[in-house]
Parts: C-alpha cells; structure tokens; sequence
C-alpha cells in the first residue's frame, strides 16, 4: 500500500544555488561539426536532430570545422568583433552611468553578444527584427550612432521616444528594428504577422525575433508558432536560452526534458540548437533559416544556447539566487572571446589589435556620451517639453488632450 | 505591537494564512525561491515548502487559469502577478472565466482566488511598471477589487480576501511599499516606522472588505481617494488650510456607497483623486453615484483629479503624476464654485 504510486507535482530545481559549486552537466553538448548541414528545404520533421543537439561552428583550438562552417571573410569576422566588442563596452559604461544615478534603468547583455550581432550580420538590411530588450547589438550592425541611443537612456531632447519609455526601449524605422515592448512576449507572434504581410505582397524580406526562454512560457509563443506554421511564413523566431529568467532558470520554462529548438518540430516547424556564444555558428544557422524563409521553406525556430552573464537588471542581484562563479563555470565561453582567438589562429588578429580596438571603441564611447549629455540627463541640462506627453496618444490631438495640456501648463506655472 | 512597512505586513498575511489553512497556496513569477522581486514572498517558500509557494513559468494566463484550477479543486490560490502592467496575458481568464464561474454555474463552481499586483507610479518605471488598472477590473461584474493605503489595512485586508470565497483583485500602491508618500518627490523618503498605521499585529485580524475609512473627519469639503493619493489628498488639503474630511474608499468593488455619501451629504462638497487615467476612471463611477444620492445637498459640481489621458510616461513622472498642486488647484475650485 505504501509503495503504491501516486500522483506527484514536481518543482524544477537549478542545479546550483548560492553557496553550491556551479554545475552545468545538464546541458546537453556535442563537438563542433557534428551536426550535418541539411537543405535549406528540408522537412520540418527531419530537422529534430538539429533541434536536440547542438549546432556549433567553433571548437577548442579556435578552429572552424564541419559543414556549417559559413566561411566568412576575415573582414566579416573583424566587423562582427568590432560590433560586439562595442556592444559590451557601451552596456559596461551605462551599466555604471545608471550607477552614478544618470540614468534610472539599464539592461545588458554581458555574454550574449553573439546572439544578436552575428544575428544581424547574418540578415539583409531590408529584413525586419522585432527584439527583446537584451538585442542591443542591433543597433550597432545597423549603425545607429550612439548618441541616439544615448539620449533615449537619459530621457533627454534627442530622446527618440520623446520621454515615454524607460530606458533600453529603443526603435528604429528607418533601421528596420521594431519598438520595444516593456511587456514580454508580444514582439514574436507580431513578427510573424511582418512576415505574413511580406508574403502577401510578394516581396522576400523576411522578419526575425527573438524573444527570452522564460518568455517563451506565455501564450504569446503559441499563437506566434501556429501561425507561423499554418502560413509557413518567412519568419525567423529566435529563443535566447540564457539559462535564467530573472531567479527562474530554464526549468521553470519547460526546459528540463526537452530543448526550446526541438518544440519547433512539434509544432511543423523547423528545429534548429545553437551554441549563442558561438558568433560562426549563430551567422550560419541564421543565413540558413533565412534562405529558407526567402525560398518559400517557412520558419525556422533557433535556440540560441547562452547564459546570461550580468543581472537581470540594474534592479536585480543575481547573488540572491545563483552561484556568485557560474559565468566562471560556463562551458561555453565567452563569445568575444572565442571569435578574438579564432581570428588570431587564422593570423588575422593579434592581442595590440585587440588592444587597439578597444581602446579606440571605449573613446567612441565615451565621446558619444559627453554629446548626448549636452542634451540633457534626468535630472540636469535641458529637458523636454512636458506638452510632448500628450502627442502621439492619437494622430490627432483630441479635444479632450488638449484640455489637459493646457491645465498642466496652468498648473506649472 | 510590530512594526512593520508594507511589504512585510503583505508578508505576514500570506505567512498567518499558510499557517491557518493547509489549503492556502502562493504562486508566481520569482515568488519562491528567489522571495518575490519586491521581496514580498520573502521566506515563505522556505517556511512552507514548495508545494506551498510556488515558483510559476512567466505565464500571466497560466497564473491565472491554474489558479482557477486548483482552487475548484479545493485549495485557495494567492497569486501574484508581478507588476499590475503584466495582467493583461490574464485578463481572459479573469473576465470571462474567474468572475463568471460561480453565475454560470449557479453557484455549484466557485474560485476563491485572490490576485496580488503591485501598482500605481512614482518610481521611475514608465508606462509598463506604473499603471494603475482598477477601473478595467471594477467594470467587470463578479470580482471584488481591493486596494490598501497603508500597513495595516494591507496585512487585514489581505487576509480578508484569502478568506472571502469570490476572487478579489488586490492592488498594491508599490509607491507605499516602504513609506507613505505624498506626491512631493523631493522630500526624503519617511519610513511607515513613524506612521500610526504602520503598526501592525503579528497574528490574524482582517479588515472588512467593502468598507471605506474616513482618514481625517472634517467640515469643509469631502475628499474621496484610494491607493497613494490619500496621502497626497492629505498633504494637498493640509497646504490649503483646509478642514477637509479625507476617505479611503479601500474597497472600489463593493463600493461603500453608505459611508460616501453620508460624509458628501454633511459637507456639500467633493473631490475625488485617483492616480488612474481620469477618462472613464474610477472617479466617474463615484460622482455618478454621489450626484444621482446626494444631489440636493452638493453646493459645487463634484471635482476629479486623476492622471492624464495617455500612456505613463518615463521623463514627465512628476507632471503625469497628479501631484499636490494638480489636488490643490482642483480643491480650490470645488471651494469656490457655488
Ligand atoms: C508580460 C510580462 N510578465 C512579466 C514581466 C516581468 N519580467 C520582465 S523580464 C522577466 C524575465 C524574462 O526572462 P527571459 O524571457 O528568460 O529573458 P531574459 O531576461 O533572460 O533575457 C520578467 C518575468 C514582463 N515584463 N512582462
Ligand atoms: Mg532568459
């Protein structure tokens, strides 16, 4: 009777807490080159080794093996060094602006850089990507000048988004990069919809999005992945597998049994796992969803395969819920890093290259931001009109608007 | 008796309730382990085991909806969803299942389900950590909304709504967690350690649900509010001079008309302040029913303050929020007219 089996409720556990040895044993892995490389127009189905194992282009001495090698040229490599080098110097140094009280929020993307510049790179300008608030290197294969995104962090009068949203939520039309929603989620069945209207009026950009693991719980990934199968649309749906959502780790969000990629089967959609730190294998499997979507295969679900190196926020402290050295522990690497120590075993790199760059990258830094301060902080300088506020509600001011601005202009005087 | 701020007398309810009753469960996004990102869970996962307090896959819908669940099947959810602006994935839920289900029903399923949000502004959080819902939850029929002004109407309130059996929506003015707050930014924050109703019991009491509270007694004018802006309504109607009697509504559904009007219908005067868009807000619900009741004894139209008709945003916090000047100027006017 005792021994009698019984309904039972799991609770996912991480395998590591504060104070335990960090342990990443449950990632599955595989060598670099072991996964073939299909046709573009390969079944949906047939794509479910590709979404269980591990697409990875890199290996241990900083070669580039097997058939997803995407054999770029070395001016590509140095381009998407430079981006993603730039990328972690400009979230170091508004990491600590937010510090200093400058600006009242920030999101890096310490680890991830690879995910979203070789993403991009991977991309056609014309193609529209529809970020979470962790794709920061966007804007920098796109080259939005960094003073833009300067002032929308401090809120100020060249702020793009007028004072309306907290920082990190950017927007780029003219770049083809989609606003940023606060609320998770959203972005990746609307991606979908991009790409359906593309479809529709016979041009072949196709769109892309990405959205967190623990993100890809809400219903919102669900309506995304059936109409992107019922329509075979020509979108690219990224999940970034960084190992935690906030305190939750990837457990909680269904990543125990199973890999996010292989979901994509399930659903008659294609599968693919990549190592995200990996910068060749993220450009590969993107060039390759993407040609499929342009040659009418459909989408492609990518799970990027990273961990998330910084807190959550500015507001969050990760040492409440995860080992203090788990990023020390991470099996695989650093994504500057291994792209730096390829293009130096190809001998087009060198450490005073790298040095140089670096330098020259945290000048460009920091001159963009003493330019967009003299636009105004917070809390200094000048300020937007606080009139602003009551634009854009509708394309046309209603009346009942325009009562409120002129009683907030009476009360500020 | 303790001290306590908001978060911990939250805390201690949740905490009293898991002891009281086995099938008292809380869930939501980084509320277990990690204690809550407002740290209002904190060390109940640890108390109470986690079957207890859950850890939940960031799925406001599935929140929601399981929460449903479990409590037709018994039990009595807590659910937190982590910020009032993530509740909309929910709504579904909310509006056409958790309200309805004890109607369609005929009352044979019913859902004990209490659903904590943190809300309102002030902290910097822009349009999607600062809004302030309660007019989309009063206008659905079968839900009770709650909403508390300090620590110990938090901790009794709460407890209150654990124990009703129809499912409450409970609003936490996150401004008040850690302090009352006037709407004056540039002041130092004060703790609730030096406030009065920052006393809070350790042990089980409730404060009834449904029932408003006059805050300060006075002749000139009734000011009606909820959430933060009674402590805005105070410092606003203190900078006038005025001797105004101050009601915390506390409980939007069901709203204590009675004790409205009673106060309305001695001072012949009234605002009503909330922080909630003004279109179509809350105040209107009030007004039409303190106008249709207390008509014959108004000597001015009945004032409205709430928050501008757009989105809340980042950079203009302080001109979005309605302030003491936006509160006073309104009370002005409600003087004077005649
Ligand atoms: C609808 C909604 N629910 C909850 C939140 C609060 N929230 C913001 S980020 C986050 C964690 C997201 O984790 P993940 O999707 O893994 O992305 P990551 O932060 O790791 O990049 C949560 C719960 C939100 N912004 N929107
Ligand atoms: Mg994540």
């Amino acid at each position: 009777m005792a021994n009698r089996p019984r309904t039972r409720l799991h609770v996912p556990h991480p395998p590591a807490r504060p104070g335990d040895r960090a342990d990443f044993s449950y990632l599955k892995l595989q060598p670099a080159g072991a996964q073939p490389r299909p046709d573009v127009r390969v079944s949906a189905q047939a794509t479910l080794p590709m979404a269980t194992g591990l697409v990875r282009v890199l290996d241990d001495e900083h070669r580039a093996v097997g058939a997803w090698d995407p054999r770029l040229e070395p001016e590509v490599l140095q381009g998407g060094l430079r981006h993603m080098l730039l990328t972690r110097i400009f979230d170091e140094r508004m990491q600590r602006t937010q510090r200093q009280g400058r600006i009242s929020f920030y999101m890096r993307c310490l680890g991830e850089e690879a995910v979203s510049v070789a993403g991009a790179m991977a991309l056609r300008p014309a193609d529209m990507l529809f970020p979470s608030y962790r794709n920061q290197g966007f804007y920098m294969v796109r080259g939005r000048p960094l003073v833009d995104l300067m002032c929308q962090l401090l809120s100020n009068t060249r702020d793009m988004c007028k004072g309306r949203q907290l920082p990190v939520m950017y927007h780029w039309r003219e770049g083809n990069i989609f606003s940023i929603s606060g609320n998770l989620a959203t972005q990746f069945p609307q991606a979908v919809g991009w790409a359906m209207a593309a479809a529709i009026k016979g041009e072949d950009h196709v769109a892309a999005t990405w959205i967190g693991e623990g993100s890809s719980a809400e219903g919102d990934f669900h309506a995304g992945m059936v109409f992107a199968e019922v329509y075979e649309a020509p979108v690219l749906l990224n999940i970034v597998n960084n190992q935690w959502a906030i305190s939750t780790f990837q457990g909680f969000a269904g990543g125990e049994r199973s890999t996010f990629a292989a979901r994509g089967p399930g659903y008659g959609v294609a599968g693919v796992r990549v190592d995200g730190n990996d910068f060749l294998a993220v450009h590969a499997v993107t060039q390759w969803a993407a040609e499929r979507a342009r040659k009418g295969g459909g989408p492609t679900l990518i799970e990027h395969v990273t961990y998330r190196a910084s807190a959550h926020s500015t507001s969050d402290d990760p040492s409440r819920y995860r080992p203090k050295d788990e990023y020390e522990r991470w099996p695989l690497g650093d994504p500057v890093e291994r792209l730096k120590q390829h293009l130096i075993a190809l001998g087009e790199w060198s450490e005073e290259r790298h040095a140089a760059l670096t330098k020259e990258l945290e000048e460009q830094v920091g001159a963009s931001w003493r330019e967009a301060t003299k636009f105004g902080t917070l809390g200094e300088g000048p300020r937007l009109d606080p009139d602003l506020m009551f634009e854009d509600v509708f394309k046309e001011m209603p009346e009942h608007l325009a009562l409120q601005r002129d009683q907030l202009r009476a009360e500020r005087s | 008796m303790a001290r306590m701020n908001m978060i911990q007398a939250l805390n201690s309810a949740m905490d009293v309730m898991l002891e009281r009753d086995p099938g008292v469960v809380v869930l939501g996004e980084d509320v277990g382990y990690f204690g809550g990102v407002f740290r209002t869970t904190d060390g109940l996962q640890r108390k109470y085991g986690e079957h207890r307090v859950l850890d939940s896959p960031i799925s406001e819908l599935g929140i929601v909806a399981t929460s449903i669940g479990m409590a037709v099947n018994g039990l009595r959810p807590v659910a937190e969803i982590q910020f009032a602006d993530y509740i909309y994935p929910g709504y579904d839920q909310i509006v056409s299942e958790l309200a309805r289900l004890r109607y369609r029903s005929a009352g044979e399923f019913y859902a004990p389900v209490t659903i904590r949000t943190p809300c309102g502004g002030g902290i910097r959080g822009g349009q999607t950590h600062s809004q302030s819902p309660e007019a989309i939850f009063a206008h659905i029929c079968g839900i009770k909304v709650v909403i508390p002004s300090n620590p110990y109407d938090a901790k009794g309130l709460l407890i209150a709504s654990i124990e009703d059996d129809d499912p409450v929506i409970f609003l936490e003015p996150k401004r008040l967690y850690n302090g009352p707050f006037d709407g004056d930014p540039g002041k130092p924050a004060v703790p609730w350690s030096a406030h009065p109703r920052g006393e809070v019991p350790e042990g089980h009491y409730t404060v009834p649900i449904s029932k408003a509270q006059i805050v300060r007694a006075g002749s000139d004018v009734t000011i009606i509010a909820y959430g933060t802006m009674v402590h805005v309504a105070e410092a606003a109607a203190a900078s006038l001079g005025l001797d105004a009697e101050i009601i915390d509504v506390r409980t939007i559904v069901p709203l204590d008309t009675g004790t409205l009007c009673e106060s309305v219908r001695r001072t012949g005067r009234c605002l009503i302040v909330h922080e909630a868009t003004r279109f179509a807000g809350f105040g209107a619900e009030i007004s039409a029913t303190l106008q249709e009741q207390c008509f014959w004894q108004l000597q001015a139209p009945i004032g409205r303050v709430g928050g501008w008709d757009t989105p809340y945003p980042h950079a203009f916090e302080w001109e979005y929020f309605p302030g003491q000047k936006r509160v006073a100027m309104a009370l002005e006017a409600v003087m004077t007219a005649s």
